[in-house]
């Protein structure tokens, strides 16, 4: 594999893990966090909304997170001929 | 049958189960004993893992934690299961690729130097038994309660059974041992919780029950908050942990979770790097299912407990308190002398446990000699919180059984994984790699063995003298991982000019202000009582949160150093370009 490619295939792959990340730290430390008391005035049934982010949903998200990464890296591998 | 009969069939038949699964996955090489041949698929892989990571503080620990923390809770819910996006998107899938056995492998090979590989190999050691510790003492807590026994019994037979399966299978023997635990802990969790969850709001899914209504329509969550504010408690949802520190603390757990060796080394026993990447999601994903029914169990018991103790007439109380009182986890102290329990906020004791005397009280109480000054009556130990929810809520006995091989189930998967680690370090970072590289792949497969034994004897040994709290203990491991792993193998995935001075200057110091931290306001060795209070926290961060700011001060000094020492030669920086690519990882291994 030259150069170049290698290089494209990487910034590909870093750009893919920043806005993932991003999301990772918005919904934890940000809803779940930083964000809490404003959040905590919606309500969802019984649920406050920051303290629903802070126990239930962040964990959703993390889980979702990991698998769309999966796939996005699955068919990053399979365009640039990396896969097994 | 009796609870006891029923522990003794279930708890009997889960060994045997775990026994068997050893004797038929024997290790016949190192490969084998370190990474289970490589050829573990990531569905099991996922499982495992999730068996392996956890351990009893989880698995009776969390749920009591955040019943008696409510929000505050929250940083082990994100922070224990977060860590799992860091690690499948940063590091597991280029560890894979690279393609050893262990974390220390990477350091040393990375950084072209046995100094680092001394440093990550102590680090290794020092975060697995600080780790192991709570594991074996989680394991005598179960026995005892259980099966009658003394705590100390419980922990030896704990030792026994961890050290046939480690010790003949390695890797192996622990990987598919964990897929049955985690089937075992898993079952063992949900069907108390759903049962519980059913009962109390009619919703059969506990994550979702717990944010519905009770019968008299009120929703669980305003109730709980309403019960505790009338008593002086912090509302449930509120926290009474600053912002600053909920975020370190969250953050050290994450970045701790990812640096955790016995949690990376997993990944190394998948054939392919895609298979790396999907193995973590697997593994949150069944973590996942735990830890979003926990902050559930947690409500259900803490609107139960305070709806039957408060104000209630101890003489009129339900069996399951004085069955509790007796094994010395609660404790109830009528300090006014109406003869019913006030649960009031603070402590109802001086110290961390109560001290029982001789004789009875006038309602028939245990009698207590280090009642505290305020008006708080019952002293709860919040482990008992998962051990206790099925016979508050009158489940039936095989039910109780059940949360008792789950408990096992959780300590013992984690107890072997990390003497897994911890044999490891010494036979193949140690002495393969450092004292004797000339031994034969035979007699490294025998020194891991023997390792494996000093381990359960070292682990049993500190499980008998407990180092503190079953879930403390385990925190500080995060710590200290989030200080010295994590950005080490960051940099040196994400950085090709990252050389050796950098990284072990990054490591020494980000361990070393993590351990001063914690020696002097955890464990109090430094300095005096008075000048390790709170309010000398830096920042106003915890001890648990510290490992944040040791990975910070890591990351600072390491790309300070390497700014000014010459950078990692050329075939360093080819193993860097390499890990990056997934292609080749099935034959990495071979080495």
């Amino acid at each position: 594999m030259d150069k170049a490619l290698r290089k494209k295939y990487w910034n590909k792959n870093l750009k893919y893990l920043s806005i993932l990340l991003s999301i990772w730290f918005l919904v934890s430390y940000g809803f779940g966090i930083l964000f809490v008391d404003q959040l905590n005035t919606i309500r969802i049934c019984g649920f406050k909304l920051g303290f629903w982010f802070a126990q239930q949903g962040s964990i959703y998200v993390f889980v979702l997170l990991i698998f769309i990464y999966v796939l996005l890296m699955n068919r990053l591998d399979k365009k640039f001929k990396v896969n097994e | 049958m009796s609870i006891q009969t029923w522990t003794f069939i279930i708890v009997g038949l889960t060994f045997a189960l775990y026994i068997g699964i050893a004797i038929w996955s024997r290790a016949k090489s190192t490969k084998d004993f370190y990474v289970a041949g490589g050829g573990v698929s990531p569905l099991a892989n996922g499982l495992a893992t999730a068996a392996d990571w956890m351990s009893a503080a989880s698995f009776l620990g969390m749920a009591g934690i955040i019943a008696f923390s409510g929000y505050d809770g929250s940083v082990y819910l994100m922070g224990w299961t977060g860590g799992y996006v860091l690690l499948a998107l940063l590091l597991a899938p280029y560890l894979r690729k690279f393609g050893k056995f262990t974390v220390p492998d990477f350091i040393g090979d990375r950084y072209y130097s046995n100094v680092a590989r001394s440093v990550a190999v102590i680090a290794a050691l020092f975060v697995s038994f600080t780790y192991v510790a709570g594991q074996m003492r989680g394991v005598g807590v179960v026995f005892s309660r259980f099966l009658d026994v003394e705590v100390n019994t419980g922990v030896y037979i704990g030792m026994a059974v961890v050290l046939f399966y480690a010790f003949l299978g390695g890797m192996k023997g622990i990987t598919y041992t964990q897929v049955a635990q985690y089937c075992v802990l898993i079952f063992a969790f949900m069907v108390p919780a759903i049962f519980i969850s059913l009962m109390a709001t009619g919703n059969p899914i506990p994550q979702l029950g717990f944010g519905s209504a009770g019968e008299d329509g009120v929703y669980l969550l305003d109730k709980l908050d309403g019960l505790m504010t009338e008593l002086g408690f912090t509302a449930y949802t509120d926290g009474s942990k600053s912002t600053i520190d909920v975020f370190f603390i969250t953050a050290a757990l994450m970045l701790g979770t990812a640096g955790l060796p016995h949690v990376i080394i997993r990944f190394f026993t998948v054939p392919k790097v895609s298979d790396a990447r999907k193995s973590a999601g697997y593994a949150l994903f069944f973590i996942a299912i735990l830890y979003t029914t926990a902050p559930a169990i947690a409500v259900f018991a803490r609107t139960n407990l305070m709806e039957t103790v408060q104000d209630q007439p101890y003489k009129e109380i339900p069996p399951w308190f004085t069955k509790w009182e007796n094994t010395g986890l609660i404790a109830w102290t009528d300090k006014d002398g109406d003869g019913k329990i006030q649960y009031l906020p603070g402590s109802a004791i001086d110290g961390k446990q109560p001290m029982f005397i001789q004789g009875n009280g006038a309602n028939g109480q245990r009698l207590i000699s280090n009642s505290s000054g305020n008006s708080n009556e019952l002293y709860i130990d919040r482990d008992i919180t998962v051990l206790a929810n099925p016979e508050i809520a009158g489940l039936p006995n095989w039910i109780i059984a059940l949360v008792a091989a789950g408990g096992l189930a959780a300590a013992l998967s984690t107890a072997a994984g990390l003497l897994l680690v911890i044999s490891t370090s010494i036979s193949h970072d140690l002495i393969k790699k450092q004292i004797a590289p000339k031994i034969s792949d035979r007699t490294e497969l025998a020194i891991a063995r023997f390792s494996a034994f000093l381990a359960v004897i070292v682990a049993g040994y500190f499980g008998i003298n407990p180092p503190g709290f079953v879930a403390s203990v385990v925190a500080l491991a995060f710590g200290l991982a989030a200080s010295s792993f994590f950005p080490a193998i960051v940099m040196g995935i994400f950085s090709k000019r990252m050389n050796r001075e950098g990284a072990i200057s990054g490591m020494v110091m980000g361990l070393g202000v993590t351990t001063y931290y914690i020696a002097r306001f955890k464990l109090g060795w430094i300095g005096d009582a008075e000048s390790n209070t709170e309010d000398k926290w830096w920042f106003g961060i915890s001890p648990e949160g510290f490992g944040t700011v040791g990975m910070i001060i890591n990351f600072i000094v390491a790309l300070a150093v390497s700014k000014f020492t010459p950078e990692p030669p050329l075939e360093v920086k080819e193993i860097v370009e390499n890990i990056r690519i997934p292609k080749g990882a099935g034959d990495a291994i071979e080495h």
